[in-house]
């Protein structure tokens, strides 16, 4: 401790020191005060367990799409967002016609499933066309010029979408079934929750199988480990890249649905921001490239905002902690960052990598 | 007719000419080994005919057709696999996946039985068909990455140093199988520093020094000739 390399005394590595330890004791003071006050039930924190780990697996649908991209280009997409805001957003009109149609209510499961397919499809289309316009003609030129592109794209998207739809926020119908919540002794879940979090996993199991039993996915593990050897084997590398970005817009655009069903706020244009950050800090946390590592990383991000503010904040006196949990969750990220920084499914980062 | 006429090829690392006009030509169920010194443009060679890079001068004419332009992975289909030098398996594929990768343009049903072909050629890959590629010895690599290439069924087969690295009886058990390979009819272009193993299976060679044909002649001429015996084969 307190030395650098040379095992000299540096200065910097100090505070970095001393920073861990107050965060550390920060940590467990605040969760020593508040579980030694008694002021949340355990059926309180299963309720916040439940609603973190709905809010995670949003959250980890869309790290998903990052840490593919990731995974095959070394590129972080971050038009991503706005890809699952494109479901979203387009999806609430198609939601409101099966509304006044009475299909919604009548048949909400094979509506809901009609309208995640419908937005999957809709954000599909916008990643891959932004693949294709946007970074495809840019592959190879040095890093930073993709990724310029990508925030450019995020802004064009948003703005494009607006000028589609309007900028007002729009709320997706009721569905009437999805109310109400699940009663387990003095515990009740709602079954909002439970449908977002069986959905993503039915949806991330999907994914696996994809990726590990057909033969596109094992072409984009190859693609991902070496493209020239890829293509010695016949590989459109590409076709593959496109069908990565496709897989991606996929599960954001599904997320979007899921999500947007039960935001009563409604969704809007901007509504791609904060979950695109978020879910880019998931895909981090878990180790970027890594496809089960954003799914943890996803899972693990919306329990501790969940439950971070109420354990540590509030047991620290801070007011208001709920309004904090964008910090829990950027904290957490440099959190990890500098204790595992390559995530926590992560391999070190190689030369290749990089 | 050759299967594979190479005519006055140019290629470039950017700015660096690498090939200044290579020529020769494979004819069919050959063996034919490529010989030469550390840079004198041999990988440059198979890489310039599988496609992965692109003749600035010259042409590449195979089977019939011009192919100097055409992409790596369609020329897989039209019968060109490629080895490449380092073996380029894929670590965190299985040897089972990594096969599978092999015969990705396949379309036909018989792939599976192209896989217990693959396993009785090298029954150590059997034993570590579910294995990670990258838990492999160099040795067993390298017979997965030939053994890959040639999942795609085809007519011409592009070796890169597939003895580099390989304890002597490994390379004994490489070249065997290279042997058998074009007993089944496989045309082979062999890329060798062991130039004394290759022009021992070879039916002709070439002799590229930097970036241009040096010596051409048949195998057996060649490990008579004076220069060939000096300079490759270590016999003074």
């Amino acid at each position: 401790m307190f030395r650098n390399k040379s095992g000299e005394f540096s200065w910097v590595d100090f505070t970095i020191d001393v920073l861990r330890v107050l965060i550390v004791l920060a940590v467990v003071v605040g969760a020593w005060n508040t579980l030694s006050s008694g002021r949340i039930s355990l059926a309180q924190w299963v309720n916040l367990l439940a609603a973190g780990l709905s809010q995670g697996s949003i959250y980890a649908l869309i790290a998903l799409g990052y840490t593919l991209v990731y995974g095959i280009l070394l590129m972080i997409n971050f038009a991503h967002g706005e890809v699952f805001m494109a479901g979203a957003f387009t999806t609430f009109f198609f939601a409101e016609a099966l509304n006044r149609t009475g299909f919604l209510n009548e048949q909400p499961l094979l509506a809901i499933l009609l309208m995640i397919l419908f937005a999957g499809l809709v954000s599909m289309t916008v990643a891959v066309l932004v693949e294709r316009i946007a970074y495809r003609p840019l592959r190879g030129s040095p890093r930073l010029v993709p990724l310029i592109t990508a925030i450019g794209a995020s802004f064009f998207l948003q703005y494009a979408f607006r000028g589609l739809y309007g900028s007002s926020f729009k709320a997706y119908p009721q569905v009437r079934a999805l109310q109400g919540a699940v009663q387990i002794g003095d515990i009740s879940i709602p079954v909002a929750q439970i449908f977002v979090f069986c959905s993503a996993l039915v949806l991330m199991i999907g994914l696996h199988w994809l990726v590990e039993r057909t033969r596109i996915g094992k072409a984009m593990r190859a693609v991902s480990e070496n493209k020239e050897v890829a293509r010695l084997m016949g590989i459109d590398i590409d076709w593959v890249i496109l069908f990565t970005f496709g897989v991606g817009g996929f599960l954001a655009g599904s997320a979007g649905v899921i999500n947007g069903l039960f935001r009563p706020q409604g969704v809007n244009f901007y509504m791609g921001f904060i979950p695109g950050i978020k879910a880019f800090t998931a895909a981090v946390l878990g180790g970027i490239g890594n496809i089960p590592g954003a799914m943890l990383g996803g899972l693990f991000l919306g329990v501790i905002e969940a439950i971070g503010p109420n354990l540590v904040l509030a047991g620290l006196g801070i007011p208001g902690a709920n309004q904090l949990k964008d910090v829990i969750a950027f904290t957490m990220l440099v959190l990890v960052l500098i204790f595992r920084p390559q995530g926590i499914l992560g391999e070190r980062l190689s030369e290749t990598k990089a | 007719m050759a299967l594979l006429e190479v005519n006055d090829i140019h290629t470039f690392y950017g700015n660096i000419h690498a090939l200044k006009g290579v020529s020769f030509e494979v004819d069919n169920a050959e063996i034919i080994a490529l010989i030469g010194s550390n840079g004198a443009g041999k990988t440059t060679t198979l890489r310039t005919i599988s496609g992965l890079m692109a003749p600035r001068g010259g042409n590449i004419v195979y089977d019939g057709r011009e192919i100097s332009s055409t992409r790596a992975d369609l020329l897989v289909a039209r019968g060109i696999s490629m080895v490449p030098e380092g073996r380029g398996v894929f670590a965190k594929l299985t040897v089972e996946e990594n096969l599978d990768m092999g015969a990705y343009v396949r379309t036909d049903d018989d792939v599976s039985e192209d896989l217990d072909s693959a396993f009785e050629m090298f029954p150590r890959l059997q034993e570590r068909r579910k294995q990670f590629a990258g838990t492999l010895s160099g040795g067993e690599q390298q017979m997965l990455a030939i053994a890959r290439a040639l999942m795609s069924r085809p007519r011409l087969l592009l070796l890169d140093e597939p003895s580099m690295g390989l304890a002597p009886v490994l390379v004994d058990v490489v070249f065997e199988a290279i042997q058998r390979i074009a007993s089944e009819g496989v045309t082979i272009l062999l890329v060798e520093q062991n130039a004394h193993m290759a022009l021992q299976i070879a039916n002709r060679g070439y002799v590229l020094q930097s970036g241009e044909v040096a010596i051409s002649d048949t195998a057996a001429n060649l490990q008579q000739n004076e220069v060939v015996q000096k300079t490759y084969l270590g016999i003074d």
